[in-house]
C-alpha cells in the first residue's frame, strides 16, 4: 500500500524507473527469507502458554546456559574493548615492522569459518596443545572451561573493536592534542581529558558489537567449551539439544529471550552513547 | 636526541603498546591460523592431500560450491535490487528499510538455522504437508541454502547502499533523458560504476557463504556424503578424532580465508575510492 502511494507522488520528482520493481523485490525477498522466519520463532514459543513459556526459560539448565552465553560475552567485550582499542591505536599511529599484515589479519576472524575456528582454538589450549602446556602446569585450565568459551569469544570479537575505533582514530587527528598541548596538559592528562572522551561512543559501539555476536556464537566455542550442562553448556548449543530432543517451543523460547535480551542492551547502550556525546 | 613533540608518545610507551598489540595478535589470531595448518601437515603433506581424497570429504566439497552458487547470485541481485531502491530514492521507512536489512548481523546464526526449523522441521508449520507431499527442506539442500542465505542478505546490499548514495542520480538521469531504457541505464552507467564495491560485497558475501556453520549445522542433520558443507564436514571428522583429516579440510577453508583477506586487502588498496568500507574510514 505504501509502495503505491510513494511511487504516485514520486514520479513528478524523480525521472528514474525501477523503483517499484526494485522496492517490490526487495520487500519480498527480505520478507520471505528473513522477516517471515522470524515471526515464526517470536510466536511459536507462546504455544507453551505463558505460564509454559515462563517455565521453559527458568529451568535451571536453560538459566545457566543464558548465564554464560551474556556473562563470558560481556568479559570477552570488555577484553576486546581494552586490546582492541590498543591494536586500533598502534595501527593509526605507529608504522613498525609488520604493520600491514597485522591490519590485513585483524579481519580474520570474519573470514574464517568457525567451526575451522573452533577446532584450532581447542587444539591450542588443550592440555597438550602449544598453549596449553604452558598454562596448565601453572595451574590454570582453559580448555573445556567457561574461561574457553571467554577466550573463543575474544577471537570472534576482536575486528569489531578494531574496525569501529580506526576511521574514529585517524579522523581524530593529532590537532586536539596538539591544543591540548600548548595548553600545558601533560601527554596522559591529554589522553584521559580530550582523547578517551572523544573515543568514548566508537568503544562502546565496538564493544556492543562484539558483546552481540558473543553472545549468539556457536562454531568457535563449542569445541573448546566442553559443553558440560550447568557449567560450560552456551545457549545456542542447548537451542539445538531441545530441537533434537523435539522440543520446538522450547527451541524457540531461548531463542526469543536471547534476541529480546541482546535488543535491550544494545538499546540501553545505544541511549548511554547518546547521553555520552550530548554531554559533550 | 632531537626533542620529542607534544604529541608524540614516550618512546618506551610507544614500544611497549607495540609489543603488546603484535602479542596480542600473535597469540589471538596468528596462532589458531598457524594451529591449522600445523596439524593438517602433521603426518606430512601427501597424508593430508590423501584424505581430502576421501569420498565423504570431496562431496562436502561440492556441496560448499552448490549452495554459494545459489545462496551468493541470489543476495547479489537482492543487494542490487535494495541499494537502487534504497540509494536513488526517497520514500518514508528508508532508514526501517536499511535497518531490516542488517537485522541477520545481529541474529545467532544457531537462531538462523532455528527459524527454519520451525516452518519447515516436522513439527513445523508446514513440515506435516510437506511429508505428506515428500518434499524434503529441512536435513536436505534447500534447507542449507535459505539459513546460508538468511546469514549473508546484508553483505552486498550494506556495501552498495552508501556506495550508490554517494553517487547520487544524475548521470543516470541524464541517460534516461537522453531516451536510454531503465535497464540499459543500469547495465551500462550504474553497473560500470559500482563494479568494485559489488565485486567486494560478493567476495565477503561468499567467504561466509562457504563458511557459514552455526546456521547450516541446525538444518543439516549431518548426513554424511549427503548434507555435510566443509565447515560441518570439519566438525565430524573432528568429533571422529580423524584430527590429520579435520584439520586437512580446515586448512582448505583457512587458504579461502586467506584468499578472501588477500583480495579483500588488494581492492581496498587498489580501489579506496569506489568501495564505500573503505571510503568511510
Amino acid at each position: 500500500m505504501t509502495t503505491l502511494t510513494l511511487s504516485g507522488s514520486l514520479k513528478r520528482r524523480n525521472a528514474l524507473p525501477g523503483f517499484g520493481l526494485s522496492l517490490g523485490f526487495t520487500l519480498f525477498y527480505l520478507s520471505a527469507v528473513v522477516l517471515l522466519p522470524l515471526a515464526a520463532l517470536i510466536i511459536r514459543p507462546w504455544t507453551l502458554g505463558f505460564d509454559g513459556f515462563v517455565a521453559a526459560v527458568t529451568e535451571p539448565r536453560v538459566l545457566a546456559a543464558l548465564r554464560l552465553s551474556f556473562g563470558a560475552a560481556a568479559i570477552a567485550a570488555v577484553v576486546n574493548t581494552v586490546f582492541g582499542f590498543l591494536v586500533a591505536w598502534a595501527l593509526t599511529r605507529y608504522r613498525f615492522p609488520g604493520h600491514r599484515f597485522i591490519d590485513a589479519l585483524v579481519d580474520l576472524p570474519f573470514a574464517l569459518p568457525t567451526s575451522v575456528a573452533g577446532i584450532a582454538l581447542c587444539t591450542l589450549y588443550a592440555r597438550n596443545g602449544w598453549v596449553g602446556s604452558f598454562i596448565e602446569p601453572l595451574g590454570f585450565k582453559i580448555a573445556y572451561t567457561p574461561v574457553g568459551v571467554v577466550v573463543a569469544l575474544i577471537f570472534i570479537g576482536l575486528p569489531f573493536v578494531v574496525r569501529t575505533l580506526q576511521p574514529v582514530l585517524a579522523e581524530l587527528g593529532k590537532e586536539p592534542e596538539e591544543a591540548a598541548a600548548t595548553l600545558g596538559a601533560g601527554r596522559l592528562q591529554t589522553f584521559r581529558r580530550v582523547i578517551f572522551p572523544t573515543l568514548l561512543p566508537a568503544l562502546i559501539t565496538g564493544g556492543a558489537l562484539a558483546f552481540a555476536r558473543g553472545v549468539g556464537e556457536y562454531g568457535s566455542v563449542i569445541f573448546i567449551a566442553g559443553n558440560l550442562p550447568m557449567i560450560s553448556e552456551i545457549a545456542p548449543l542447548l537451542i539445538i539439544i531441545k530441537l533434537e530432543q523435539f522440543d520446538y517451543a522450547g527451541a524457540a523460547a531461548i531463542g526469543v529471550v536471547m534476541l529480546g535480551t541482546s535488543f535491550l542492551i544494545l538499546l540501553a547502550l545505544n541511549a548511554l552513547q547518546v547521553w555520552i556525546s550530548g554531554r559533550r | 636526541m632531537r626533542a620529542r613533540a607534544a604529541t608524540e608518545d614516550h618512546p618506551l610507551t610507544r614500544w611497549a603498546l607495540v609489543a603488546l598489540t603484535i602479542a596480542f595478535v600473535i597469540l589471538f589470531l596468528l596462532m589458531p591460523l598457524i594451529m591449522v595448518f600445523s596439524a593438517a601437515l602433521e603426518q606430512g603433506a601427501s597424508h593430508a592431500l590423501d584424505t581430502l581424497s576421501d569420498p565423504d570429504t570431496l562431496s562436502s566439497i561440492w556441496l560448499t560450491a552448490v549452495v554459494a552458487l545459489i545462496a551468493v547470485p541470489l543476495n547479489t541481485v537482492f543487494g542490487v535490487a535494495a541499494a537502487w531502491a534504497v540509494a536513488k530514492y526517497d520514500f518514508r521507512g528508508k532508514s526501517v528499510l536499511t535497518a531490516l536489512i542488517d537485522l541477520p548481523f545481529s541474529v545467532s546464526p544457531v537462531i538462523a538455522g532455528l527459524i527454519y526449523v520451525l516452518i519447515f522441521g516436522l513439527q513445523g508449520w508446514i513440515g506435516p504437508w510437506l511429508r505428506e507431499n515428500d518434499i524434503k527442506i529441512i536435513f536436505a539442500l534447500p534447507g542449507i541454502i535459505l539459513a546460508t542465505m538468511f546469514v549473508t542478505v546484508p553483505f552486498v546490499a550494506r556495501e552498495l547502499i552508501p556506495l550508490m548514495t554517494d553517487q547520487g542520480r544524475d548521470e543516470e538521469e541524464a541517460a534516461i533523458s537522453l531516451g536510454a531504457s531503465g535497464w540499459k541505464t543500469f547495465f551500462r552507467i550504474t553497473l560500470p560504476s559500482i563494479k568494485w564495491g559489488l565485486l567486494y560485497g560478493v567476495l565477503l558475501c561468499n567467504a561466509r557463504a562457504m563458511g557459514e556453520f552455526g546456521a547450516v549445522s541446525v538444518v543439516s542433520g549431518h548426513i554424511r556424503g549427503q548434507t555435510n558443507t566443509m565447515p560441518l564436514h570439519v566438525e565430524v571428522l573432528y568429533n571422529d578424532y580423524q584430527f590429520v583429516a579435520a584439520f586437512a579440510v580446515a586448512s582448505v577453508l583457512a587458504l579461502l580465508a586467506l584468499v578472501t583477506l588477500t583480495l579483500k586487502s588488494f581492492l581496498e588498496w587498489r580501489y579506496a575510492d569506489e568501495i564505500a568500507a573503505v571510503h568511510r574510514r
